[in-house]
């Protein structure tokens, strides 16, 4: 059904892969998605992507938003898209924020990452971004 | 032909209709007068004596800069040993004064470089230092008698030191010789920079031990240095900046006290370190207000009895989160206007960011511009004549007793928290920064405070992709691995093990852990082998959830 909404609340989950403890921009995300009404699992620092991608599973998620800001997205993004495929969890966009050289962002989208949001992109367009992925995927 | 209207009441930097406040929201008058220093000119007299004098508002020397300018200490780190000893001879070559260190995370974080959670993050945002022998690469040629050198280390801030201090060794510099700073500051790790590893508690007697040993062995090294600028970075204002950075102070003096240490033999060598941002005057009056805090802290609270332990010396580090992915070049003046404000505000040693610093390791000729920021000011200003050049403006004190009132409120509320180390354990101060962190985006996002190239004219196409991003060798990582997988093999095995054994018996005895670790890095045992005996020890930490 082309431009129905899911009637439940979108649910976001949240995560920093690697090492890199730069969690400012994701905790503003996760504020303005819970002001926009969706529903935020925040997984916090250091996760790996077997983790992220099991609690995804596990909590029945519409969407993965990762945020590096280490310069490790490529490899990072790879691991968390193998960690989702073994799972069978296709389904379940990623979507990649932080510091993103303009240059990554075209192989972040080959290697099948949904949307990529380097640093400078303006709060109300992530959020919207992120709620109409979400949205779609789970209406689906 | 468009015209462009300014946004806001005129040169306010706020929108129509809102109130006038400074970047912490202290509100601002059109102009202030002699009105505004409360007991007139005699009161303000003794609320600033003269630089390099109680209170040390003006400045902790009599002379500043007059005597000696700053110091230009860009950051740099990246890749392998040999790639930082490039940057830093390429730095040292173009007039820097002095060094300072970024680590990767796996270091930061006590993992080597051959490890499998470092695989994705070796020589990323700094070097990679497995050994002592990485140490000795990254200041190969380097007099290490002669450049005082900043280390921005905290979870493994004493295994990095005894690295340091066998590569000085092993080059002929005797320990006494050794100047510089290191970070370790852990409490602001849990605070706001994240890189934390072992929990609270044991952290604190890390860096106690670090102390204890500087105290009696490196007398011209800082072995710590107490920073409030991550949590600025990651949110806070510069009201809450001045009062979580006193408030770390004073749990680390009560550490060391507690040490059985004599506050007068560590707190000469205490340094801090401060964001300095945008909001030209109030960051000057935050530097001035912060001088005048610390002396009433240490000789207050702590009975300090010499002048030198009371007054505060700082690092500036301009704001990264100031600058714009957006029109980039924009943040040459950005930083330039961060660094007058360190100046104005009196610093001893100055970091400039890079204007590509948003989106990438700055390349040489971002670096180089940054330390040319820092020469023009120094030489052609010629605002470095006078000290404390701002002393006596109506609206610079009037905001220096502001911040001072206000962050002393914050310091009172921190107090009834139980101190620092209590209110970040209970996740309290984490919450202030990432709120006020969320209600800059939104400020940014609705347009109330105006950033030139993103809320107001902005390009209606987006400034074209940098040309060039420094991108490090993805084999680096790999590389340094198996440098790492050989040094290891080489090694005298009985010398190593002994060594560790050694390490563990003191870490669980209580002692100080300082001399063991230089016995363990001299048989070259690697970062992550002696983060690993505290890990074991100690166990990690994990932070509990935002809300």
């Amino acid at each position: 059904m082309t431009g129905a909404t899911s009637p439940r609340q979108a649910r976001i989950l949240l995560a920093k892969p690697g090492l890199d403890g730069h969690d400012r921009g994701l905790k503003v995300i996760a504020f303005a998605l819970r002001d926009a009404g969706a529903e935020v699992i925040y997984l916090g620092l250091r996760q790996p992507a077997a983790a992220i991608v099991a609690a995804a599973v596990a909590e029945d998620v519409d969407l993965i938003g990762i945020s590096v800001l280490s310069g490790a997205h490529l490899p990072l993004a790879r691991q968390i898209l193998a960690e989702r495929a073994g799972r069978g969890a296709a389904q379940i966009p990623v979507v990649v924020g932080g510091t993103i050289p303009a240059g990554d962002v075209g192989p972040l989208l080959d290697m099948g990452v949904d949307a990529v949001y380097p640093v400078g992109s303006p709060l109300p367009e992530v959020v919207a971004g992120l709620l109409r992925l979400a949205v779609r995927e789970g209406a689906a | 032909m468009t015209v462009h209207p300014l946004p806001g009441h005129g040169g306010s930097g706020c929108r129509e209709g809102s109130p006038v406040t400074t970047d912490s929201g202290i509100p601002v008058a059109v102009v202030y007068t002699g009105q505004d220093l409360p007991g007139g000119e005699p009161a303000l007299a003794a609320r600033l004596g003269r630089p390099g004098e109680p209170p040390f508002t003006r400045g902790p020397y009599p002379t500043m800069y007059r005597g000696q300018l700053w110091t230009m200490r860009q950051f740099a780190g990246f890749g392998a040993p040999e790639h930082t000893n490039q940057r830093f001879r390429f730095l040292l070559a173009r007039g820097q004064t002095a060094l300072s260190v970024a680590f990767d995370l796996p270091t930061q974080l006590g993992y080597d470089s051959g490890s499998p959670l470092a695989i994705a993050e070796v020589g990323r945002v700094g070097v990679a230092i497995d050994t002592a022998a990485d140490m000795a690469e990254v200041f190969a040629g380097i007099p290490l008698d002669q450049v005082s050198v900043n280390f921005t280390i905290n979870a493994t801030a004493p295994i990095i030191l005894a690295t340091y201090l066998v590569a000085a060794e092993r080059s002929g510099v005797p320990f006494r010789a050794l100047t510089g700073t290191l970070q370790n500051d852990i409490l602001k790790e849990f605070l706001a920079r994240k890189a934390y590893l072992y929990p609270p508690g044991p952290s604190l007697r890390l860096v106690t031990d670090v102390v204890e040993f500087s105290s009696k062995e490196l007398p011209r090294f800082n072995p710590i240095s107490v920073t409030g600028y991550h949590a600025r970075e990651a949110g806070c204002d510069a009201v809450q900046e001045l009062a979580l950075t006193m408030a770390s102070a004073i749990a680390y003096c009560e550490a060391f006290l507690a040490r059985g240490l004599d506050f007068d033999q560590f707190a000469p060598r205490l340094s801090f370190h401060f964001a300095t941002t945008l909001d030209l005057f109030e960051e000057v009056a935050k530097l001035r207000a912060a001088r005048r805090m610390w002396h009433r802290v240490a000789t207050e609270r702590f009975g300090a009895r010499s002048p030198a332990s009371a007054r505060l010396r700082f690092f500036s580090g301009n704001s990264g989160t100031t600058l714009t992915a957006q029109q980039p070049l924009n943040n040459v003046i950005r930083s330039t206007l961060q660094c007058l404000g360190a100046v104005l505000g009196g610093a001893q040693s100055i970091h400039v960011m890079g204007y590509d610093e948003a989106y990438e390791i700055p390349s040489e000729e971002a670096v180089t511009l940054s330390l040319r920021t820092q020469q023009i000011i120094a030489l052609e200003s010629g605002v470095a004549r006078t000290a404390d050049p701002l002393a006596g403006s109506y609206y610079v004190e009037r905001l220096t007793d502001e911040l001072e009132s206000r962050a002393t409120a914050v310091m009172d509320e921190i107090e009834e928290l139980g101190g620092a180390a209590a209110a970040i354990e209970a996740g309290i101060p984490q919450r202030w920064i990432a709120e006020s962190a969320y209600r800059a985006e939104r400020d940014l996002a609705s347009g109330a405070r105006p950033k030139v190239g993103v809320n107001v004219y902005a390009d209606e196409e987006p400034t074209p992709a940098a040309a060039s991003v420094s991108e490090v060798d993805p084999l680096a990582g790999a590389r340094q691995a198996e440098r790492t997988a050989r040094r290891m093999a080489e090694r005298d095995k009985r010398e190593h093990t002994n060594a560790l054994i050694r390490l563990a018996d003191d870490t669980r005895a209580g002692r100080n852990v300082m001399p063991a670790l230089i016995g363990a890095a001299r048989a070259d045992a690697t970062v992550g082998e002696m983060a690993d005996v505290f890990r074991d020890a100690f166990g990690e930490f994990t932070e509990p959830a935002p809300w």
